[in-house]
């Protein structure tokens, strides 16, 4: 196995009842790589990121990452092992404030071991957290309830939950979905930074534009199964792709 | 502190010196151990998102264990309430151990039903004295030393508890209440975070069925009854859910109320009942929280 794969999936399927979500799903993700997952609407984008992150139990195939095999894991055992996901939908602790949000994630064990003592106050901590996805600090957004938060904030508090982890790999699922342009736009130089600083990232998007600037690698799925993984350019091009999202022949 | 704060500390601690008869005192101590149940069972809706009617559950468990070991082994009852209390709080959160991953009405469902259970295998066995109990246990020397044990430990609780629920382990507790699948995904076990909030309501409504054990110097089946269960509820929405104070108050005020009420017989509990449904139908959100309006409504008052 190449050293550089930080996360593999081998053959992966998932049925519910008789629909084949996941249908022998493989790929390999490198260390410091963005790769990007389209796909029409139902083919198993969310699914696939359940199965990796334990949150779904893949009915067969193998995940591994760095050795370690992940499938039969619970979810809070996955995200220890620096494997992390952000929702779909927000999911934040609504009757907390942003601050507070993420004082849970520091208060796991993952950081609790790597980190223990020399973490220091956790409110601090999560406020440069904050600060790193886009909340200003002096602002006193930081100090306000989740509930009173606009879509975009709750996606960058999404992201900064993952970030407190300190994780190797972040999946991200549709973390442009339900932004405006100006929104995803003032994301972008926040994912960037996190590549160029060595993070490992996926990305299941709908937001094809810019999802091609930022990933390395796409891989295109339909119906459950992979139908193409190469360079963006390349997938654009691509007939079979095509005719997934248009239906054209 | 604030004065507030002052109020309810000193007004807890006069109770018993304003009313003048020991009766009066002695209803000041059940309600004080509604007040424990009431306190738990806020702790853990309020904060975790467990509706636990287990309080019945917990007062047999520690009464028993408190009874069984004063009676069996002749130990002082300032062995066994302590021993009760966590031996029964392991006991109990190793039988709900189980159903920690259902939420809502699921669990309240089976916390409800252990109580049942077990009084009626302590019935059907004919253990621990069958259906006459366990009789001539220990009690207090007297009934100061009954008020003022169990006074400072409800100030202590609230106090404690509210301090919990705002430190980093609360916020975790908290957030498995608003979402606790974002939970999972951050590397925490909810499943044992849940378990220490069960153990320590637990050992709270065990610490209760202990002490009821020695204030009557007996336990019996009727230390599984579902009043346990269903006050501590009435007594969190009149005094405020999610308060922690407020459960508290709603205990004093409704078991004071309930033995004013002794006057009309029977027709007791219909007064009683109206009041509640009218409580939760107008929806008042408790005392506590309406008070803290008005408070600070006036705090910043100025006369110009």
């Amino acid at each position: 196995m190449n050293k550089d794969v930080i996360l593999q999936v081998k053959g992966v399927s998932k049925s519910f009842g008789g629909v084949k979500a996941i249908n022998h799903v493989s790929f390999d993700l490198l260390k410091g790589q963005i790769l990007g997952i389209i796909g029409p609407n139902g083919s198993g984008k969310t699914t696939l990121v359940n199965l990796i992150t334990g949150f779904v139990k893949a009915d067969s195939g193998l995940i591994f990452s760095e050795g370690k095999k992940l499938i039969g894991l619970p979810p809070y055992k996955i995200a220890g092992l620096g494997i992390v996901r952000t929702f779909q939908i927000p999911r934040p602790y609504h009757s907390l404030s942003a601050m507070k949000n993420l004082v849970v994630p520091l208060y796991s064990s993952r950081i609790v071991r790597t980190i223990g003592g020399k973490l220091g106050d956790r409110d601090t901590v999560a406020l440069d957290i904050l600060e790193e996805v886009g909340f200003e600090r002096d602002a006193h957004i930081p100090y306000k309830h989740a509930s009173a938060f606009p879509e975009g904030f709750l996606k960058r508090l999404e992201l900064a939950r993952c970030l407190a982890l300190r994780p190797h790999v972040i999946i991200m699922d549709e973390l442009f979905s339900g932004l405006s342009v100006s929104e995803i736009t003032a994301m972008i130089p926040i994912i960037e930074k996190l590549q160029m600083n060595g993070m490992t990232l996926i990305m299941v998007e709908h937001r094809v534009r810019e999802l091609f600037q930022l990933a390395h690698r796409v891989m295109v799925m339909n119906f459950g199964e992979k139908i193409a993984e190469d360079v963006p350019d390349e997938i654009i091009k691509s007939e079979i792709v095509k005719q997934a999202y248009m239906g054209v022949t | 502190m604030s004065l507030p704060t002052v109020a309810f500390v000193l007004g807890l601690l006069i109770i018993p010196l304003a009313v003048t008869s020991m009766a009066w005192q002695k209803i000041i101590i059940i309600a004080c151990i509604f007040a424990f149940l009431a306190l738990s069972f806020d702790f853990l809706a309020h904060f975790v998102g467990i509706v636990c009617l287990g309080g019945a559950f917990f007062t047999g468990v520690g009464g028993y264990i408190s009874g069984l070991l004063n009676s069996a082994f002749g130990l002082p009852l300032v062995i066994t309430i302590p021993i009760a209390t966590i031996g029964g709080a392991v006991i109990c959160t190793l039988f709900l151990l189980p159903c920690l991953p259902m939420r809502g009405i699921y669990f309240a469902i089976v916390s409800l039903m252990y109580p049942l259970l077990f009084a009626r295998v302590i019935q059907a066995l004919n253990i621990f004295g069958g259906t006459d109990g366990l009789p001539g246990l220990a009690t207090f020397p007297n009934i100061w030393v009954e008020l003022y044990l169990i006074l400072p430990l409800i100030l202590l609780l609230t106090f404690g508890l509210r301090r919990l629920v705002n430190e980093d382990f609360g916020m975790v507790l908290r957030a498995i209440k608003d979402n606790d699948q974002a939970v999972k995904a951050s590397n925490i076990n909810i499943t044992w975070f849940k378990m220490k909030a069960v153990f320590l309501a637990a050992a709270i409504g065990c610490f209760s069925g202990a002490y009821l054990a020695h204030l009557y110097g007996w336990v019996g089946l009727s230390l599984f009854a579902l009043d346990f269960s269903i006050f501590p509820i009435a007594a969190t929405v009149v005094g405020g859910v999610g308060t922690l104070v407020g459960p508290v108050i709603g205990a004093l005020i409704l078991t004071l109320f309930s033995e004013m009420l002794r006057e009309f017989g029977p027709l007791r509990v219909v007064f009683y009942s109206l009041i509640l449904a009218g409580l939760v139908i107008l929806n008042t959100g408790g005392l506590v929280p309406y008070l803290q309006r008005k408070y600070h409504q006036f705090e910043r008052w100025t006369e110009i």
